[in-house]
């Protein structure tokens, strides 16, 4: 049952990126904002669930810390950078969210050194579970799908059933519109940056047991969070959820078996180290196949 | 338009470039006897990358297109050099018309592609397309894969020998100059004033008849291939490529060159990069100053920099030169 496990992985790492791109696609839909530093928010969650675990001596207690750190920070990347962005052109957000990515990559530095730092698993998910007769599976990834299905849920609750959802969706389709209408949106501005951050945050921290906290490690997963609200809609919760799934699929399907694919005509060494590139390459076949299909993405506003 | 050259020195802007171009060419000389052969390595590494960001100029600068995925012309251009003289073609003659070649017909394939898209989804599929080509490079494992791979320098049989650094650094000199009148050239011409125009306003060049479409594409092909040369150049400076050279930092890098510099300004790209290199051999030994050991932690001050002129200062280093005219 080697397949049901790689699927599992693949599902772990859909919700994973789905909590990463969440955050990304409200601030690109709501205030149409590119913000490269996005993934810095998921390096900064890591590195402070690090601290407070390392204060706390308790995983849940410390990861429960690092969501409303990460929040925080969020708010006051909110205020001091982000919102000057807002109404200026992508040239000029693009540049400045990426002298974000160096300020903290730099800072992380530092303050923590160059040096990675890992987290462990804690004890009581240190085991695996039988998720059926005979298949033994981490219980740590269990725990991933369990709590990144349940967010995801908590998010589609949020946008679809409470007063700040239907201002985020009404943001989202018209932001100058719901401003006209007496909403403060600054303060959703902030409120929906800051969550996104938290989100990231949440994601970040919960890779570090199976990663690792590293310096730029929010670098090169945020490009696959572009590719994937890219190919939802940007702006569309559900768009980033299918995608990200979507690509979670992709990934952990073509590193698993692929290398027996290409075995068959390759030598066995080159053949498992092409198989992760070209399963990265796919992804992104995917994206210029939806973009070059519908040029707005799977869920996008035709405009 | 076209100034004299004695009334353009009349003007502060011509004044620095002169004054600029004249200390570039004569940089060997000048590091050798001042004895700094370091500052020749950093002013090859300017050269280079201002080819680079004056190829992204033409399109971003000009064309107003935010092409994120730049660096992949790097990488392009530095693994077909690579990958041919591994293999045991070590004449330039092959080398550089070859990776141009392929740069070129890369780009104008997903120019194509991506030309389709508009603002955000533009940058994002460019973005996509240079990984897709860096995740190529990091899975060629008999070229190194994710390590790089240490190449021979291209040979021009007897005519020039790259292995020389001051030689070498001329021979990147020269051809900034020539990406440089292209450019110039380019853009002053009825294609470089539709591409322009195109800028300021699509509809109405779009209702003027123009075929936006394929004056963006030529010039995305363009660019690219000029990108490559860029490519070429750096994988010959330090007889090495891996997939770093073309990660989308890099891309992004670029990016900072050309709006540092200012976009659409002519030497913008040489001025950026300058900016971009110097900013960090000043801003080192001034924070180590103020506190011993903080020189290293130097980008924690330039990032927030470019947050200031992203912000605050759009025309780049070419706007606090005067006002450009046409």
């Amino acid at each position: 049952m080697e397949y049901l496990i790689q699927v599992l992985n693949g599902l772990q790492l859909g919700l994973l990126m789905f909590l990463l791109a969440a955050g990304l696609t409200l601030t690109f839909g709501i205030m149409d904002l590119v913000n490269l530093a996005h993934g810095s928010l998921y390096m900064m969650g890591a590195y402070f669930a690090w601290t407070l675990i390392g204060w706390t001596d308790s995983f849940v207690l410390g990861a429960l810390l690092a969501i409303p750190a990460t929040f925080l920070l969020g708010v006051v990347v909110e205020v001091v950078v982000a919102r000057r962005l807002y109404a200026r052109d992508h040239l000029a957000q693009v540049l400045a969210t990426f002298g974000l990515i160096l300020f903290f990559n730099e800072l992380v530095r530092a303050i923590w050194g160059p040096d990675g730092k890992s987290i462990a698993v804690p004890a009581f998910l240190d085991h695996t579970v039988e998720i059926l007769p005979g298949i033994p599976y981490p219980a740590y990834r269990f725990a991933l799908i369990v709590v990144g299905t349940a967010v995801a849920l908590l998010l589609a609750w949020l946008v679809a059933r409470t007063r700040l959802g239907m201002l985020i969706r009404a943001g989202a389709s018209n932001r100058r519109m719901i401003g006209a209408l007496g909403v403060n949106i600054e303060l959703l501005f902030t409120l929906v940056f800051g969550l996104g951050a938290a989100f990231a945050g949440l994601a970040g921290l919960m890779a570090a047991p199976i990663a690792s906290v590293k310096i730029g490690m929010g670098d090169d997963i945020l490009i696959v969070a572009f590719v994937i609200i890219v190919i939802g809609g940007i702006g569309s919760i559900k768009g980033a959820f299918v995608a990200a799934l979507m690509v979670g699929q992709i990934d952990i399907v073509g590193r698993a078996f692929l290398p027996d694919f290409l075995k068959t005509f390759l030598d066995p060494a080159s053949a498992s180290a092409a198989a992760p590139a070209i399963s990265q390459v796919l992804i992104y076949v995917v994206m210029a196949a939806v973009l070059v299909w519908r040029p707005t993405g799977l869920f996008g506003q035709r405009s | 338009m076209q100034t004299s050259l004695i009334a353009s020195l009349r003007t502060p802007r011509g004044l620095v470039t002169t004054a600029l171009l004249l200390v570039l060419a004569l940089l060997p000389l000048l590091t050798q006897a001042l004895d700094q052969r370091y500052l020749l390595l950093v002013g090859t590494r300017i050269v280079i990358w201002s080819i680079a960001a004056a190829s992204l100029n033409m399109i971003l600068g000009y064309g107003g297109l935010v092409s994120f995925g730049h660096a992949a012309f790097f990488g392009i251009g530095g693994y077909t050099v690579g990958i041919l003289s591994a293999n045991g073609i070590n004449s330039g003659w092959i080398q550089w018309p070859a990776a141009v070649a392929i740069a070129g017909v890369w780009a104008a394939l997903i120019g194509a592609l991506s030309l389709r898209t508009r603002g955000v989804y533009f940058i994002m599929i460019t973005l996509a397309f240079a990984q897709l080509v860096y995740y190529l490079g990091s899975g060629l494992e008999a070229y190194g894969g994710d390590d790089g791979l240490n190449i021979g320098r291209s040979r021009f049989s007897g005519l020039i020998d790259l292995r020389d650094k001051a030689s070498f650094y001329w021979l990147c000199f020269a051809l900034l100059l020539a990406t440089l009148w292209f450019s110039s050239r380019l853009v002053n011409s009825r294609f470089g004033y539709v591409l322009r125009g195109a800028k300021s306003n699509e509809l109405r060049m779009t209702a003027l008849g123009f075929p936006i479409f394929r004056y963006r594409l030529a010039a995305f092909a363009i660019a690219g291939a000029f990108g490559a040369l860029a490519g070429i150049l750096l994988a010959n400076e330090g007889a090495y490529i891996s997939p770093a050279m073309m990660s989308w930092v890099k891309s992004g890098d670029l990016i900072v060159i050309v709006v540092l510099g200012g976009m659409g300004a002519l030497f913008g790209p040489l001025y950026g990069a300058i900016g971009f290199f110097a900013v960090e051999e000043f801003l080192k030994p001034l924070l180590d100053l103020l506190h011993k050991g903080w020189g290293e932690y130097w980008q924690i001050v330039f990032g927030p920099l470019l947050v200031m002129v992203a912000l605050y200062a759009q025309g780049g280093i070419d706007s606090l030169l005067g006002r450009r005219h046409g």
